[in-house]
C-alpha cells in the first residue's frame, strides 16, 4: 500500500536524486507542471492501478476485477508492460515500476513531467477536480454503505445501468455558464415567455384607429399568430425543451429514482466528467508528454552508456505497426511539424498561396516561434481542434497514412485513400465526442406516456443495433418506463423500442 | 489498493462462474472446453459480459492507418478475415480485438458442474483407501543434524545457561553455545489416507459408431473426468477401444480410431477384467469402468458371456458400472435393453444411460454420476 506523503515517500535515493534533475531540466525548458510525486510500486500493484484509473481507492465494481485479470495476464504472457501511469490531480501522483531499468525510469519520469504540465495548463483539464483522490475515496465510502444498507448485487446492478449510459454526457458542459446549463430543466423559461395577457388577444398588434383593425391584424396573420403561440405553448411544456447531450443530467432530474440511487448516479457521471479531458486529449497529451521525454533525455539527462536503451524503448512507444496508427507517434510528429513550420515561417497566406513547391520544401523565414507555438498549441486545442487545424498533406505524406474501410464482398478492411482531406475528416469523425455516437434526449414524455425518448444524430454510420438493445434494457431499469430511440438503420428511419423485456422497431 | 483490486477480482470471478453456470448446457453441448485444457486450467471464451453502450458497428467503420499498400490492399494485422470483434472506437485501436477469455482452474469447474447438476459428494468405500506419509516439522530435538539446526533455540539455551553460571556479561554480550546448547528441529511423520481411483473407458470402435458419437463421448469423458479428479486426489484414466477384440490405447488414440468389422464387447470387458486384477487391486482402489457403445453386440450369445463377466467379475470390484449408449443412425440399441432386463435400472452398481445427441450429454452425466457412488 503506498502512502501518500508529500514527498516521494519510497524512492531510493538514487532514484529522488534523478527525480529532482529531471524536474529541473522540465522547469528549464518552460514547463510548469504541478508538483509531482513518485510512487514506486511492483507489478502486480501497477497493474491493479491501471485497473482503478490510477486511482488507489475506488468504489467496489467488478469490472475493475476484470481489467486486472486482462493486464496481468498481459504482464504474465509478456504481451504488455505498462510502463508509466500518472493522475490528474495537485499534487500529481505518479508511479514507477519497480523493475524498470534506471533509463526507463528516467525516461518515464520526464514523460511524466509532460503530462502533469499538460493536465496543468491545458484549458480543457481547467475545469477538473483535481482533488479527485479524495473524491474518489469518498465516493468508494459512500457506495460502500449502500452495498451495506441496500445489499451488494442490489447496489452493483444499478451501478452496471448507470455506467451503460456514462459516455451520454457533454464534454461542453462544464465551460457553459450554469444559468444556461440548467436551462434543461422542466422547461422554466418556457412559461416566462408564453404567458399571455388576459382578456386581449395577444397575437392582435395593437391598433391606434379602430377602422385599420381589419387591414393591419386580418384574419388570416391572427390565425398565424395563434399558431405560432400554440407551437410555442406546447414547446414549452415539452421536456427537454430542446435536445439535451447530458442525457445522465436529463435522468438525475427526471427519472423516478430512490435517493440512493440518485447518488449511484450523480457518482457515476462526476467521475465519467473527470476523464472526460483525458479522453478528449489523447493525441496531444501522449504526443505533448512524448516530445519532452524525447527532448529532456537526448538533450540533458541521457549518459552516454544509456543512448541504446533509450533509443530502443523509445522507438518500441513509438512504434507505428502497419495498419494502425498509435496517438503517441501522431501527437509528437505533429507537435515536431508544428514547431518547424512556425520556426522557419511556415503559416499564413503568403505560404498558403505559394504554388512552388520546391520554395515551399526550402521555405525559411528563421522566425523560430516554434517552441512558443507548441505551447500555445498545447494551451488551447484538444485533440478535435489540434488535428482540424495543424494536420497537413505533407504530414500525411511523409507518415504515410491513408484511410481504409471495410469490404463486405472480401470480408476484411482495406485501404481506401491516401487523400488528406479524406484522412483528416475521418480521423476528425473518429475523435470527435471521443468516438462515441451522439445522443441526445429529445422527450420525457414520448406519446404523452411518459415514455423517453432519445435521438441519435445520425452521422453516416448505424448504431450497433445489438449493443442498443443492451443499452436500451439499462436505460429501462433506470427510467422505469418504456424507452425508445430514434435512429437510423441502413438509411431508414427508425425508432427502437424496448419496453418489458421485448424489443420492437417500426419505421418512421 | 491491493485489497481494493482483489475484491473486486474475486467478484468478477464470482460473476464469471454464475455466467458459466448459466450457460453450461450451452458449453456442455459445444464441447467448447475440450482440447482447451491445460495441465489445471481451462480456458473459457465469454463474450457477454462487457458493460453494454451505444456505439457504432463494427466493420461498416473503417478508420485512418499508417503504411505501404494502394487503394484495394487489405490492411495488415486482420487475422483471418472475419475473425474477431473490431473495436476501432478510437485511433490506434486496432481492428480484430477478441472477445474476453477467463481461465478457471478444473476444481472450480467441477465446482460448478456439481452445483448445476447437484451431484453429491462421492463416499469413498470405506476401508480401501491408500496411506501416505508425509513428514512435519513439529518438534525440538537435543539432537539433529547441522541443516536443521534452530539457531533461536540453540542462542536461547546458550543465553540460559550462560546467566545460570554467570559467565554472561551484559557490558560485554557474547554468547558462546557448546554441544549441548544445540538444539534442532525435529519432525513426526503423518499418515494420511488418500483415495485414489482407476477410470477405465471402454468404446466401441467399430463401423457404426460414427464421429458425432465419438465427439459425444469426448465430451462425456471430459466432464467424467473433471468431476472424478475433484473427487479423488490419485486419479488415472485408462483406455481400451474394442471392435471385434479389443485393445489399449492412448486417450489420443482412443477418440481418433475407427475401425470396421463386428462388434464383441465381452473382448472389452475381459481386457478391462484383466486390468484390474493385474494392477487396481479392488482393496486399494476406486474403480470405474466406463462404456460407451451404440448397442450392437455381435451375438446373444456373446451378450450372455458380457453379463456373467459384469455380475461375477467387474461389478464386485467397482464402485459403479457406467454403460452410455449413444444413439447412432446404424446401431440397433439392443445391448440398453439386454442389460436393462438383466440388472434393472434401479440396480446399485449398474448405471445406464442413453445419449440420444449432444443436447442429451448433460442429462447423461447427472444420470452417471448423481448416485455419488
Amino acid at each position: 500500500m503506498p502512502s501518500f506523503g508529500f514527498t516521494d515517500s519510497n524512492l531510493t535515493p538514487d532514484l529522488a536524486r534523478l527525480h529532482e534533475e529531471i524536474r529541473r531540466h522540465a522547469l528549464d525548458y518552460g514547463l510548469e507542471p504541478f508538483e509531482v510525486i513518485f510512487e514506486m510500486v511492483d507489478s502486480d500493484a501497477i497493474n491493479s492501478l491501471a485497473a482503478l484509473g490510477g486511482f488507489p481507492v475506488r468504489y467496489p465494481h467488478w469490472r475493475f476485477g476484470m481489467d486486472y485479470d486482462q493486464f496481468s495476464k498481459g504482464y504474465e504472457w509478456g504481451l504488455q508492460k505498462i510502463y508509466e501511469m500518472v493522475i490528474n490531480t495537485d499534487p500529481s501522483y505518479a508511479y514507477l515500476m519497480k523493475s524498470n531499468s534506471l533509463v526507463d525510469q528516467k525516461t518515464v519520469m520526464a514523460h511524466v513531467y509532460g503530462h502533469v504540465d499538460f493536465f496543468k495548463n491545458n484549458q480543457w483539464f481547467s475545469k477538473t477536480n483535481r482533488k479527485m483522490l479524495d473524491t474518489m475515496a469518498n465516493h468508494a465510502v459512500k457506495i460502500r454503505d449502500f452495498m451495506d444498507l441496500y445489499g451488494q448485487d442490489t447496489v452493483e446492478s444499478f451501478i452496471d445501468h448507470c455506467l451503460a449510459i456514462e459516455s451520454l454526457i457533454d464534454p461542453f458542459l462544464p465551460f457553459v455558464q450554469p444559468s444556461v446549463a440548467r436551462s434543461t430543466n422542466s422547461g422554466a423559461q418556457g412559461e416566462s415567455t408564453g404567458a399571455p395577457e388576459a382578456g386581449r388577444d395577444p397575437g392582435r398588434l395593437k391598433v391606434d384607429r379602430s377602422y385599420m383593425d381589419k387591414f393591419i391584424n386580418p384574419p388570416e396573420f391572427l390565425e398565424e399568430q395563434k399558431r405560432k403561440r400554440d407551437a410555442q405553448v406546447k414547446q414549452s411544456r415539452k421536456n427537454p425543451a430542446e435536445p439535451v447531450k447530458d442525457v445522465m443530467l436529463f435522468l438525475l432530474e427526471n427519472a423516478p429514482l430512490e435517493d440512493w440511487q440518485h447518488e449511484v448516479l450523480a457518482i457515476v457521471r462526476d467521475e465519467a466528467y473527470y476523464f472526460v479531458p483525458q479522453g478528449q486529449t489523447k493525441i496531444m497529451n501522449e504526443g505533448w508528454a512524448s516530445y519532452w521525454h524525447s527532448k529532456i533525455m537526448t538533450e540533458r539527462a541521457l549518459t552516454d552508456s544509456e543512448v541504446i536503451d533509450f533509443c530502443d524503448h523509445n522507438a518500441g512507444v513509438l512504434a507505428m505497426s502497419p495498419g494502425r496508427i498509435n496517438p503517441y507517434k501522431i501527437g509528437v510528429e505533429l507537435f515536431r511539424e508544428i514547431e518547424d513550420r512556425w520556426n522557419r515561417g511556415k503559416f499564413g497566406k503568403e505560404y498558403d498561396e505559394c504554388d512552388d513547391l520546391v520554395a515551399k520544401a526550402k521555405w525559411d523565414q528563421k522566425l523560430g516561434l516554434g517552441r512558443k507555438k507548441i505551447f500555445e498549441v498545447r494551451r488551447v486545442c484538444n485533440d478535435v481542434t489540434f488535428i482540424d487545424e495543424y494536420l497537413t498533406e505533407e504530414f500525411c505524406d511523409r507518415l504515410k497514412l491513408y484511410t481504409y474501410a471495410f469490404n463486405r464482398r472480401t470480408n476484411q478492411h482495406e485501404i481506401v485513400d491516401r487523400d488528406y482531406r479524406k484522412i483528416k475528416e475521418k480521423l476528425l469523425f473518429q475523435i470527435s465526442n471521443m468516438g462515441q455516437p451522439f445522443i441526445y434526449v429529445t422527450d420525457g414524455n414520448f406519446q404523452n406516456k411518459g415514455e423517453l425518448l432519445l435521438w441519435h444524430k445520425h452521422q453516416g454510420l448505424d448504431l450497433d443495433v445489438k449493443w442498443a438493445r443492451e443499452t436500451m434494457t439499462a436505460l429501462h431499469e433506470i427510467w422505469g418506463r418504456p424507452v425508445n430511440v430514434e435512429t437510423e438503420v441502413d438509411g431508414q428511419k427508425k425508432i427502437l423500442r424496448y419496453s418489458e423485456g421485448e424489443f420492437t422497431d417500426r419505421s418512421v | 489498493m491491493i485489497d481494493n483490486i482483489r475484491r473486486d477480482h474475486s467478484r468478477f470471478r464470482q460473476i464469471v462462474k454464475g455466467k458459466i453456470k448459466q450457460n453450461l448446457k450451452k458449453y456442455v453441448t459445444n464441447g467448447e472446453m475440450i482440447g482447451r485444457k491445460g495441465k489445471d486450467m481451462v480456458t473459457i471464451p465469454l463474450p457477454q459480459i462487457e458493460i453494454p453502450r451505444f456505439r457504432y458497428g463494427d466493420k461498416e467503420q473503417g478508420g485512418v492507418g499508417q503504411g505501404e499498400g494502394k487503394a484495394g490492399d487489405p490492411i495488415p494485422g486482420q487475422g483471418q478475415p472475419g475473425d474477431g470483434e473490431g473495436q476501432g472506437q478510437q485511433a490506434g485501436n486496432s481492428p480484430g480485438d477478441h472477445g474476453l477469455e477467463v481461465d478457471l482452474t478444473l476444481q472450480e469447474l467441477a465446482e460448478i458442474l456439481g452445483e448445476q447438476l447437484e451431484l453429491p459428494k462421492i463416499e469413498p468405500r470405506g476401508h480401501k483407501t491408500l496411506k501416505s506419509k508425509t513428514d512435519r516439522y513439529t518438534g525440538i530435538a537435543s539432537q539433529g543434524p547441522n541443516s536443521l539446526r534452530h539457531f533461536k533455540r540453540t542462542f536461547k539455551e546458550a543465553l540460559k545457561r550462560q546467566i545460570a553460571s554467570g559467565t554472561y556479561d551484559p557490558e560485554r554480550p557474547i554468547i558462546i553455545p557448546t554441544k549441548k546448547d544445540m538444539r534442532f528441529r525435529s519432525w513426526k511423520s503423518d499418515i494420511r489416507h488418500e483415495n485414489n481411483a482407476v477410470v477405465i473407458y471402454m468404446m466401441d470402435v467399430s463401423g457404426s459408431m460414427g464421429d458425432e458419437q465419438k465427439e459425444i463421448v469426448r465430451t462425456e469423458a471430459f466432464w467424467i473426468d473433471t468431476w472424478l479428479r475433484s473427487q479423488y486426489k490419485g486419479i488415472e484414466t485408462r483406455y481400451i477401444i474394442h471392435d471385434a477384440s479389443a485393445r489399449e490405447v492412448d486417450e489420443q488414440t482412443f477418440f481418433r480410431t475407427r475401425e470396421s468389422g463386428g462388434t464383441l464387447i465381452s473382448s472389452a470387458y475381459k481386457l478391462c477384467q484383466k486390468m484390474i486384477e493385474t494392477e487396481y487391486p479392488a482393496s486399494d482402489w476406486n474403480i470405474y469402468p466406463f462404456h460407451f457403445s451404440d448397442g450392437d453386440n455381435w451375438s446373444g450369445e456373446d451378450t450372455r458371456l458380457c453379463m456373467e463377466i459384469l455380475e461375477n467379475e467387474l461389478l464386485p470390484q467397482s464402485n459403479v458400472f457406467c454403460y452410455g449408449q449413444v444413439e447412432s443412425r446404424y446401431g440397433s440399441g439392443q445391448f440398453y435393453k439386454d442389460l436393462k432386463e438383466h440388472f434393472g435400472t434401479e440396480h446399485d452398481s449398474v448405471i445406464l444411460s442413453k445419449i440420444e445427441n449432444k443436447e442429451g450429454i448433460l442429462m447423461s452425466i447427472k444420470d452417471f454420476l448423481g448416485k455419488g457412488k
